[in-house]
């Protein structure tokens, strides 16, 4: 099914409105031509027929009607197709943003944020003015020349070859010139969103320009690729202009052609001055629709393009490592959090890229699990994993007996407090951040967690404390407070499970000390999966796994495996500073 | 001056474009209405059945109206876009150019996902201010005196009843609209800004909504962004519908007042009848001169408020100016603070409470100091991101605001715990610190940097992309090629700000191994929160809340013991 054809289907409510704005156009279109009709019947009955104002009076007077008709036939028209746009970017954006959900950080991590927020915004207003404005003029098009060439059949017959020659090689003309045009605002659509992607860059890493002295000469570079994209742009106008060349030739031609065609045949006298006026009058409005199309062409074709854009995210099937396996989910929750991951392999990129392999494990309720390994071993795939951010390519996992794939997700989700590597810190106040973590939490449950992150001092410190505002991504926070907000948040939530994904790589030592103690509180009580570069944490741990190339190579009790000859053994000697 | 005499200005190199293409537009619209009030007349004419000879002029102007309107029409499109490009491009430059000088500090203290949309989205709205605003209605006051002037010359009454019903469709109706339209058009253009910045926030911390189970939350927040959007542009859409609607019937009511002052006069033989038809399809023909205008009205409103944007983001004094005179980097490699105190805002806290500490030519110190203790505002000191409000920063004996940044920066290495990658790649990173290093140059600082078995692991090598802030690569990763980088550079002081905090333990130490023989005989300032790397350092310094704690010098023997060994 066609993009076009897709969108039009998409909403019933979005298509009654449009077909509904199409008819009052229509009708204001029809009351146009009665216009002509009555105008030329005027100026006949006074320039040929030598009637005075008085004997046309009346006509006069159902000419002031019919304007003022057409006037509020063309207003409602324009609000009814806006109403239909509306219906229609509602019922998108809705699906977008749960197609989004439903990918999740996996997907939207690939992507470039700027394009998946262009997409999700200046994308779907493309859609705008395709709607309320493209398509009804590509309807009108059609049927405003039949019932201008059906109305000429009438009052004469001659001209109607005129009208039926250059017509259809006009339009001819158009569907060559448009498909390059398609083609060619495709590119201009990426080239857009590669550049303001680009612009953002440079923007955002102005600091890092400026260290390195290359600052000053990127506004070189940015006036390369502007020009580049200037010259894309003129590519596709210039057919846009050879569009609108061909349209006003073809209107102008036919106008004169008319003209002094019926202009001869009044000479010979074979035609009444009234229809010959009304014929010339009507011509114009045979190609008026065919130019506002054109003129609308743009917005179809980067309306087209971003429908496209938006299909590419809603169609992104959720394959098997990222939907759930089945669709037999439950509510009900295991009593006891033993879990087990039961060789489990995860591939991304159709098995390009093996992330975990033979992954077993097993994760006793209330245990505190610690995974070690160099980056890229595949610890955050486990972390994953256990958030349903992924599903494995094979084999399973067990929480309390049930599969995991038969929980629901976020059923799931509210059992895990977790802390991620990068915490994300949203707009917003300190305060509105940590409720993230709990409804409504109450002043003392924030105060208690950010003393257990040991952060309420520096919170307290703030100008307005806990409703201080943070920039984007906690801007003037440094990278350890970051990870204590979140280590609080984490603590709000108070869930059974927590995942700690390199909580302490940036605190130091004292600050890691001081966490280490706050989780022995909370440890106990909750089955842990901590993931540790660091290794301060995976001392306390119940069980340390080490692990290679997407598989646990180690496992015992931190004590026992730095008795052994281990690979965790030579991680503690680098981590001490090789001092071993 | 205002937003719209500042934008004025800008555009000022380009006045001859626009002269040429108000010429253009004019002969254009010109062509339309000699064309149809040329063709009235042929048939008015031909109505009186005279000789061919009679009525072959007017076949020819027909004919000449026909030509002139489409060739015009396609010159006048062509060099009106033509010259929206040439400003485009020099929006882009200048806006760059102008914020340059201030960043990093101005960027800083706004909202990125809020900055992308003023920046992309306002210049793309400026882009159309001379084809949409500036134009339109120069061509159209050319039109109307033209029409005006022929209507006039049949009876003054014509031209008052055109020039009156133009005025009502080309002035009063487009104030009318803007009125109508400012709030929605406000309220638009700030929801669009927030849905982009609420979206931005989304999609970057989704991991963290949906882990928290926040996705209904957030799509609760964006649906109700997205029903103001709706709202406010149905509220335009009806202002602009009424506006299309009406342009119309004051174009129809034109025609139609001058056939009825036209027809008595015909009547009275004043007129002859030949010229009926033709003025009042004049007058209609006429109005399409003016239709844009309103477009144009609406336009210039966003325009004026994009412009407003755009120059407030830009309307600061830069924090960091160049010295007037400035003196050459001396081949001495100290550095000094001196009683340095520093605040990020008037109404924040002191960062830096008189700190003062040295380190000698070829020294390595090491400063350490919880989160938050203002470490790396040292290095923003240093390099001149900021300046002190009181107390000096000296490099090589002298006060780092008598050098010119450029060369300041130029002898100073950093690498730093959240170096930023670009959209390009790893190549494009590298060269950044040494644009004309060979690939054995690289080779070598990616070797130093522990960056080897990464590359190998590549199938594109240094070609390969590394996606929005290097996020394609890990936080570990990103460091080695900041460290790779910082061994490019070459650069006689070097900073390593946690430099190494994201990788992991092994990796760490066989870094920290390889890099001894780079960092020995520079000026070294490590900072830290961890004992990691700060073992060859000759002095350790203590940094808590702003102030230099041990300011005593410590060996680091003795900070062994200090420093909680995991």
């Amino acid at each position: 099914m066609s993009i076009e054809r897709r969108l039009l289907a998409e909403n019933l409510r979005a298509r009654k409105l449009l077909y509904g704005a199409v008819a009052l156009s229509f009708l204001a279109t029809a009351l146009w031509l009665a216009f002509a009709w009555l105008f030329s019947a005027v100026v006949n009955r006074v320039f040929i027929l030598h009637q005075t104002l008085d004997q046309v009076a009346v006509l006069c007077a159902l000419i002031f009607g019919l304007i003022v008709v057409r006037f509020a036939l063309m207003w409602g028209s324009d609000v009814i197709a806006q109403h239909s746009a509306n219906a229609l970017k509602r019922n998108l954006r809705e699906r977008l943003d749960a197609k989004l959900f439903a990918l999740g950080p996996l997907y939207t991590r690939g992507e470039r944020t700027g394009e998946l927020v262009r997409t999700a915004t200046a994308g779907i207003e493309a859609l705008d003015e395709y709607i309320s404005q493209f398509q009804p003029a590509r309807i009108l098009a059609v049927i405003v020349p039949a019932l201008v060439l059906f109305v000429i059949l009438f009052l004469d017959i001659w001209t109607l070859p005129i009208l039926l020659f250059t017509g259809p090689i006009l339009v001819l003309l158009l569907a060559l010139i448009g498909k390059r045009t398609q083609d060619l605002t495709a590119r201009r659509f990426l080239e857009m969103s590669w550049m303001s992607a680009h612009f953002m860059d440079m923007l955002q890493g102005l600091a890092t320009l400026k260290l390195f002295g290359r600052s000053k000469e990127q506004a070189q570079t940015i006036e390369t690729i502007s020009e580049q994209y200037g010259n894309t742009t003129m590519d596709i106008l210039r057919t846009a202009f050879q569009t609108s060349l061909v349209l006003e030739w073809g209107a102008t031609a036919a106008t004169a052609l008319v003209a002094i065609a019926v202009s001869a045949r009044l000479m010979t006298g074979l035609m009444p001055f009234e229809t010959a006026l009304t014929v010339l009058l009507l011509t114009p409005e045979f190609f008026l629709p065919l130019r506002q199309l054109a003129i609308k062409y743009h917005a179809g074709t980067a309306g087209k393009d971003a429908a496209a854009r938006v299909y590419t995210i809603l169609d992104v099937p959720l394959t098997a490592t990222l939907a759930p396996q089945t669709n037999v989910t439950r509510a009900l929750l295991p009593t006891r959090l033993d879990i087990f991951f039961d060789d489990v392999q995860v591939a991304f990129d159709n098995g390009e890229r093996i992330a975990l392999d033979g992954f077993t494990l097993k994760l006793a309720d209330k245990q505190t699990v610690a995974l070690v390994g160099k980056t890229g071993a595949g610890k955050t795939t486990v972390a994953n994993l256990l958030l349903r951010f992924v599903e494995p390519t094979r084999g399973k996992i067990i929480v309390g007996g049930i599969p995991l794939h038969e929980i629901d997700a976020d059923t799931w989700r509210a059992q895990i407090a977790y802390v991620s590597q990068q915490p994300h810190l949203f707009a917003g106040t300190v305060a509105e951040n940590l409720a993230l973590a709990k409804p409504d939490p109450t002043r003392a449950e924030m105060i208690e967690a950010a003393r257990a992150a040991h952060i309420h001092d520096f919170i307290a410190g703030l100008p307005h404390g806990y409703d201080t505002p943070l920039g984007e991504r906690g801007a003037r926070l440094s990278g350890g407070q970051r990870q204590r907000l979140a280590l609080a948040r984490a603590f709000l939530k108070n869930a059974p499970l927590l995942i700690l994904d390199e909580v302490t790589s940036h605190l130091d030592a004292a600050n890691e000390e001081q966490i280490r103690a706050a989780l022995a509180q909370l440890l106990p009580n909750r089955t842990t999966l901590i993931i540790a570069h660091r290794l301060a944490l995976a001392q306390d741990a119940d069980v340390v796994a080490v692990m290679e190339n997407g598989r646990v190579i180690e496992k015992g009790s931190p004590r026992a495996l730095l008795e052994a000859d281990s690979k965790y053994g030579a991680f503690v000697a680098a981590y001490q500073g090789g001092a071993r | 001056m205002n937003a719209t005499a500042r934008l004025w200005k800008l555009m000022l190199p380009f006045r001859w474009w626009i002269a040429l293409a108000v010429l253009l537009s004019f002969g254009t619209l010109g062509a339309g209405v000699g064309l149809m009030a040329m063709s009235a007349y042929l048939i008015s004419k031909a109505a009186l059945a005279p000789q061919f000879a009679d009525i072959a002029v007017i076949v020819t102007a027909v004919r000449f109206f026909a030509i002139a309107r489409a060739a015009l029409r396609y010159a006048e499109r062509y060099v009106s876009h033509l010259a929206t490009f040439r400003i485009l491009t020099r929006l882009r430059v200048w806006f760059y150019v102008t914020i340059e000088p201030l960043a990093p500090a101005r960027l800083q203290q706004l909202h990125s996902g809020d900055l992308f949309t003023r920046i992309s989205a306002d210049i793309e709205t400026l882009e159309n201010f001379y084809v949409r605003v500036v134009v339109p209605p120069l061509a159209a006051a050319l039109v109307a005196a033209l029409a005006s002037v022929i209507l006039g010359a049949f009876d003054v009454r014509f031209a008052f009843a055109l020039i009156l019903f133009l005025i009502l469709t080309g002035i009063v109706l487009p104030l009318l609209t803007q009125r109508l339209s400012r709030t929605p058009t406000e309220h638009l253009i700030r929801t669009r800004a927030e849905l982009n910045a609420v979206l931005t926030d989304e999609i970057q911390g989704i991991a963290d909504v949906i882990a928290f189970g926040q996705a209904e939350n957030f799509r609760a927040r964006t649906r109700r962004l997205n029903d103001e959007l709706d709202r406010a542009q149905l509220q335009l859409a009806n202002a602009r519908g009424m506006a299309n609607a009406l342009a119309v019937l004051f174009a129809a009511l034109a025609g139609l007042t001058i056939l009825l002052l036209a027809i008595p006069l015909v009547s009275d033989g004043q007129i002859d009848g030949v010229f009926l038809a033709l003025l009042p399809l004049t007058a209609i023909a006429s109005f399409e001169a003016v239709q844009p205008l309103g477009a144009a009205f609406q336009h210039r409103e966003a325009s004026r408020a994009a412009a407003e944007r755009l120059f407030e983001l830009i309307d600061a004094p830069p924090l960091v100016q160049e010295p007037a005179q400035f003196i050459e980097m001396p081949h001495n490699y100290s550095i000094e603070f001196r009683g340095v105190s520093f605040r990020y805002a008037p109404d924040e806290e002191l960062v830096l409470d008189d700190v003062s500490f040295k380190i000698r030519e070829g020294e390595r110190i090491a400063i350490v100091g919880a989160s938050g203790a203002g470490k790396s505002t040292l290095v923003n000191l240093l390099v001149r991101f900021w300046d002190a409000q009181a107390g000096q920063v000296c490099v090589g004996g002298n006060d780092v605001r008598a050098y010119r940044t450029e060369d300041l920066r130029k002898h100073i290495g950093v690498a730093s715990q959240h170096p930023y990658l670009f959209n390009g790649t790893l190549r494009d990173n590298l060269l950044l610190a040494k644009g004309d290093a060979t690939d054995q140059a690289l080779d070598a600082a990616c070797h130093v940097a522990q960056l080897g078995e990464l590359l190998a692991s590549l199938p594109l090598g240094y070609d390969t992309l590394v996606g929005e802030n290097g996020l394609k690569l890990s936080g570990g990763e990103r460091q080695r090629i900041a460290i790779a980088r910082l061994l490019l550079k070459n650069a006689p002081f070097v900073i390593l700000d946690e430099a190494t905090a994201n990788l992991d333990a092994l990796t760490e130490q066989k870094l920290l191994n390889s890099l001894e023989s780079f960092l020995r005989g520079r000026t070294v300032l490590i900072i830290s929160h961890r004992r990691a790397g700060i073992q060859n350092a000759g002095r350790v310094l203590t940094l808590e809340r702003g102030q230099i704690k041990v300011s005593a010098e410590q060996r680091v023997s003795d900070m062994r013991s200090a420093i909680s060994v995991a």
